[in-house]
């Protein structure tokens, strides 16, 4: 296909997608389409901001091999910036209602767009305090140093009761994120990151996950570019918490915590640790399967049998089902490559192939 | 701070800091050989307090039997996961073996909440340890516990101790330790060996779990999780593979972390932060730990 | 190996692109309507509490509060209520989920819940979005009904349980001076502490009157070092609120060290565990709460008591009382209002006045809070004994 055929497809997919998106947020009622409930449209915006959180962490943790665990962190530090500089004077007055907030934030609102960037850069911020000396160090003990500053930083938010409530927590975040605000936002992610990867510095990233020694006799400065990975991965983990903090519209420190790292690793190593496109679908799956699988924890009458529900049962089985994969496919969904429908079509034909040879 | 009131806080930072030991050679001796941080350890201990709980609450053994049946129990749970979730990963990048360690912990946890219930229960002591009975020694107020607790450390310390040092066995984990492959080369069965650290390790979480839940006796799925990740601080503290370390470490965590509140109250809601932060540190300027040896990388 | 994974992938697609679908083939409903009641055959009320997490105990027991008063009262304007029950698993976000499920797929009218102010909070701001009423049975932060005018409770809030530990502890217990720990990452506990230590001040004309204020985290087990600290300051009364579990190792911490000053907390102590893991240390140990057995007399709440004790095989306690409370008022409102329909049950819950509850006269105030009076539990033989009423003030 000559590059010209090629754009013309994306561009046709591009507008399908857009059409989708629109029809999906019921945007299309103004020419008299209904689109989908908004119990579908929650779960499908939650899928969009899983991918934005996914596709982060697998760039930082798949892509270059660094096994950071503190993403939650970031998150935390997004979305509370967002928060923030999203609520208007009145809700901040009302939320804070027993120490008041300091006076430079009291009146200061601004708009959806620059609060998240905002809230992405201060994310960043954090990762360049906490990359210092956490990526100095290798493998497990990044892993753990990570983790810490994750629960520090978290422990912050938790006192510093002036700035963000403490332990009482935001509510009454303007809720500005649709469908438009998540899949857009994924969208863009996918694209950046795909465009950083296949340069030469995501190259020099995917080499220091291969072997850093090597990477480095290469003349890659290790601690640079590992850094500055971490620093954007910080900066979309950042983003997504801000467009999760105004999907909830209440935020408070305790969702922070470790489970929140877990979650989104989950979907990262069941996408693929070197794939985009698998965080993305990953994270569709894991969306869908969170909710879907409430049915396990319902009661279910089978004629005359009632089993009761087992609740818990849902984390019992996205536990198990982490560790299958990390054994029986490490490489996950995707594993190394992206989707595409051509190596999807390949694959197809190869099988109907092997299967006409055998016979 | 009269001399009293330093003379309480360092019995309580010892009696916490014995605990922290007690557990932290478990890790310190599964990273030793794996390079694995067992992420399940803390939730081992958790396994161990509930099947002394049902034991002594449903079957009505006494304490002693209930104790075997817990470390027993326990072990059999930490060989079964190095078995089904750390063998199949040995040839496998760090952080692989690293997720699925994660994963069994959550699993643990999960399965903890499921079978057990989420609602915290109380642990059975004996009547020699239970509140009330405490010594008085001047104005310092110590549990029977606080005594109880070194004493398991340090007998335990001694018997591991000898093991490692004195049969066979030991000088096979510690070549399994030193070189992998070599050892294998040696004709010792590295997978037996590692079997039979887990089990010690396990063995030795079991009863701090124990000991963790006669000083607190509240128990809930949950308990594992912060201090196993504090006494993995305790161990890298002390300097990761080496035993005596691990037990310096955790006397020292220990130490820290109530000072800290002692002579700080403001700071109280920070207290797991300073393990962290004391880790982060001890990696920064010596790696090693305090008492650990340099590990040069091969390319 | 390939073929394995093809065959994966081309299975989750097709789950995700059939959920996809088989979302849009139900009835879409445009979102600035409420949504429209189903058929008159029964009304739906949502239930979502957490089942499982860490406030698990109090969810399950406000559930069974909840059920054992469908079971009394199964039927309003002649048909019958169902009960839709959805765990939100101690998480904000499956709070949110929850109820957006419950509003939206099993089309309830009304909803009951959530046990944990932070989990209503994030189902409340559904409600509010999508005009569908709903009762907290338990919730005490202020913040739960406040702006929101589809979000009711049933219980009283924390700046006057605040109040009624202060005033027991300077009018009863004499206290001029107190110490508070508090659970610092509980936004109950947070709250109800500031609360306490304004009214103590105010009470005892001192601003000194509370000597510091410690902190920890939940799940804490080792509060040697505070209480050492606590026991060289010697005050006359100390306020611990937090959950019983950490309490009750508190207390027990607190005895062995020679700290005899009373403990005073709230009624997340009202659980029989408290005395369990407690055992002869919480002795004495005193806290308001909602509602005992030997408080009220009225003929609703003796009938609660008794139908309790036959279903459960044990004593009632505050949180089921509350559950039971929350659907006899929602029940009320919908046999005032003549209709299930969601903005004549908001409009007539608004207007409850003097509904005769198990947990005492139910009146909603202008922010939709029940002006309520607390009770006074204490420790006693391994019991909770009922000490005092007290009067809103």
């Amino acid at each position: 296909m000559t590059p010209k055929d090629l754009s013309i497809r994306r561009g046709i997919i591009f507008l399908l997608a857009t059409v989708a998106v629109a029809w999906a947020g019921g945007d299309l009622r103004a020419v008299g389409v209904t689109g989908w409930d908004s119990y579908s449209v929650r779960i499908v915006n939650l899928m969009g901001i899983n991918a934005v959180l996914a596709m982060s962490l697998n760039l930082i943790n798949g892509f270059t091999g660094q096994f950071s665990l503190g993403h939650a962190g970031f998150m935390a530090v997004g979305a509370y910036t967002t928060a923030l500089l999203t609520m208007d004077p009145v809700t901040k007055k009302m939320v804070y209602f027993m120490t008041p907030i300091i006076p430079p934030l009291q009146n200061l609102t601004l708009p959806f767009i620059v609060a998240l960037l905002f809230g992405g850069a201060m994310a960043a911020l954090f990762a360049a305090m906490v990359g210092v000396p956490s990526l100095q160090l290798r493998g497990d003990y990044l892993a753990i140093a990570t983790l810490g500053f994750a629960e520090i930083i978290r422990l912050v938010i938790q006192n510093a009761q002036v700035i963000t409530n403490g332990a009482l927590g935001l509510k009454g975040i303007p809720a500005k994120v649709n469908l438009w605000w998540t899949i857009g936002v994924a969208l863009c992610t996918y694209v950046l990151l795909r465009n950083l990867l296949q340069s030469s510095f995501g190259r020099a990233l995917r080499s220091i996950r291969e072997n850093e020694t090597a990477a480095q006799a290469m003349g890659i400065n290790l601690f640079r570019h590992k850094m500055i990975s971490f620093l954007i991965s910080s900066f979309v983990a950042g983003v997504g918490g801000g467009l999760l903090a105004s999907l909830l519209t209440t935020i408070d420190p305790v969702m922070f915590k470790f489970p929140l790292t877990f979650q989104i690793l989950l979907t990262v190593v069941l996408g693929g640790m070197g794939s985009l496109s698998g965080s993305v679908l990953a994270a569709a799956i894991v969306t869908y399967l969170m909710e879907f699988l409430r049915i396990v924890e319902e009661p279910r009458t089978l004629g005359f049998l009632t089993i009761p529900g087992i609740p818990g049962l849902r984390m019992v089985i996205f536990s198990f089902a982490l560790v299958i994969v990390v054994i029986w496919y490490p490489r996950g969904l995707l594993g190394d490559g992206e989707f595409s429908v051509g190596r999807m079509l390949n694959s197809f034909r190869r099988m109907v192939t092997r299967r006409r040879a055998a016979v | 701070m009269t001399i009293n009131l330093f003379f309480q806080h360092l019995a309580n930072a010892i009696s916490l800091g014995s605990l922290y030991a007690l557990i932290a050679i478990g890790y310190t001796m599964v990273y030793g050989i794996l390079r694995l941080i067992n992420f399940a350890h803390g939730d081992l201990l958790m396994v161990a307090a509930y099947v002394v709980f049902y034991a002594q609450g449903i079957f009505h053994l006494p304490l002693l039997p209930s104790v075997g049946l817990a470390v027993v129990l326990t072990t059999a749970t930490g060989v079964i996961i190095e078995r089904a979730a750390y063998r199949p990963l040995r040839n496998s990048p760090r952080s692989t073996i690293l997720i699925s360690a994660i994963g069994i912990s959550f699993l643990l946890e999960n399965l903890a909440i499921v079978v057990f219930g989420g609602r915290p229960k109380s642990f059975p002591l004996p009547q020699w340890l239970d509140i009330g009975s405490a010594a008085q020694i001047g104005q310092v107020t110590i549990e029977n516990i606080t005594f109880a607790i070194p004493v398991v450390t340090v007998t335990l310390l001694y018997v591991l101790l000898y093991i490692v040092q004195k049969t066979k066995t030991g000088m096979a984990m510690r070549a399994v330790a030193k070189d992998f492959e070599t050892a294998r080369l040696m004709g010792i069965s590295v997978d037996r060996i590692i079997a039979v650290t887990f089990s010690l390790g396990s063995a030795l979480a079991a009863v701090g779990g124990i000991m963790w839940s006669m000083k607190f006796p509240q128990i809930n799925p949950l308990m594992g999780m912060m201090p196993g990740l504090k006494c993995f601080i305790a161990a890298v503290f002390g300097g990761i593979g080496n035993i005596a370390g691990a037990v310096v470490g955790g006397f020292v965590l220990g130490v820290v972390e109530i000072m800290i509140v002692a002579f700080l109250p403001d700071v109280s809601g920070y207290r797991d932060a300073f393990a962290f932060v004391i880790l982060i540190a001890m990696l920064l300027v010596r790696p090693t730990g305090l008492i650990g040896e340099k590990a040069a990388e091969k390319v | 190996m390939r073929t394995r994974r093809f065959l994966t992938l081309v299975v989750l697609l097709a789950f995700v692109l059939a959920s996809v679908l088989g979302c849009t083939s139900e009835a879409p409903k445009p979102e600035a309507k409420p949504a429209t009641p189903p058929p008159p055959s029964e009304i739906k009320i949502g239930v979502y509490e957490p089942m499982t997490g860490s406030s698990a105990a109090g969810g399950q027991m406000t559930w069974e509060g909840i059920r054992l008063a469908n079971k009394l009262y199964p039927e309003v304007l002649g048909q019958k209520v169902v009960l839709n029950l959805e765990d939100n698993k101690t998480d904000k976000s499956e709070a949110a989920n929850c109820v957006t499920r419950l509003i939206d797929q099993k089309k309830v009218v009304a909803i009951i819940g959530s046990y944990g102010s932070s989990l209503s909070i994030a189902g409340g701001q559904i409600c509010k979005t999508k005009q569908i009423p709903a009762v907290g049975c338990s919730p005490t932060n202020p913040l739960v009904t406040k702006d929101n005018p589809y979000y009711f409770r049933v219980c009283f809030i924390d700046p006057f349980q605040g109040k009624v530990m202060a005033k027991y502890a300077v009018s009863n217990l004499k206290a001029k001076t107190g110490v508070i720990i508090k659970n610092v990452q509980d936004d109950y506990a947070v709250g109800l502490a500031n609360y306490f230590k304004e009214a103590f001040v105010a009470l005892t004309g001192n601003s000194k009157a509370i000597l510091t204020e410690l902190g920890y985290n939940t799940g804490d087990q080792d509060f040697t070092a505070q209480l050492t600290k606590v026991a060289s300051l010697k005050p006359d009364v100390i306020f611990a609120p937090g959950n019983y579990g950490d309490s009750a190792i508190m207390i027990r911490q607190a005895r062995t060290l020679k700290i005899n000053a009373p403990f005073l907390g709230g009624d997340t102590w009202e659980a029989p565990d408290f005395m369990d893991i407690g055992k002869q240390a919480v002795e004495g140990a005193t806290f308001s709460t909602h509602y005992s057995v030997a408080a009220t007399g009225t003929e609703v709440s003796k009938k609660f008591v008794e139908a309790y004790k036959t279903e459960y095989k044990k004593d009632p306690n505050a949180f089921a009382a509350l559950g039971f409370d929350a659907y006899l008022v929602i029940l009320e409102a919908i046999k005032t209002s003549g209709k299930a329909d969601p903005a004549a049950i908001t409009q007539a819950l608004t207007k409850t006045k003097g509904f005769k509850g198990v947990t005492g006269t139910i009146t909603m105030d202008e922010n939709r809070d029940a002006n309520k009076s607390a009770v006074i539990l204490q420790v006693k033989n391994g019991k909770f004994e009922y000490l005092t009423t007290v009067e809103p003030f």
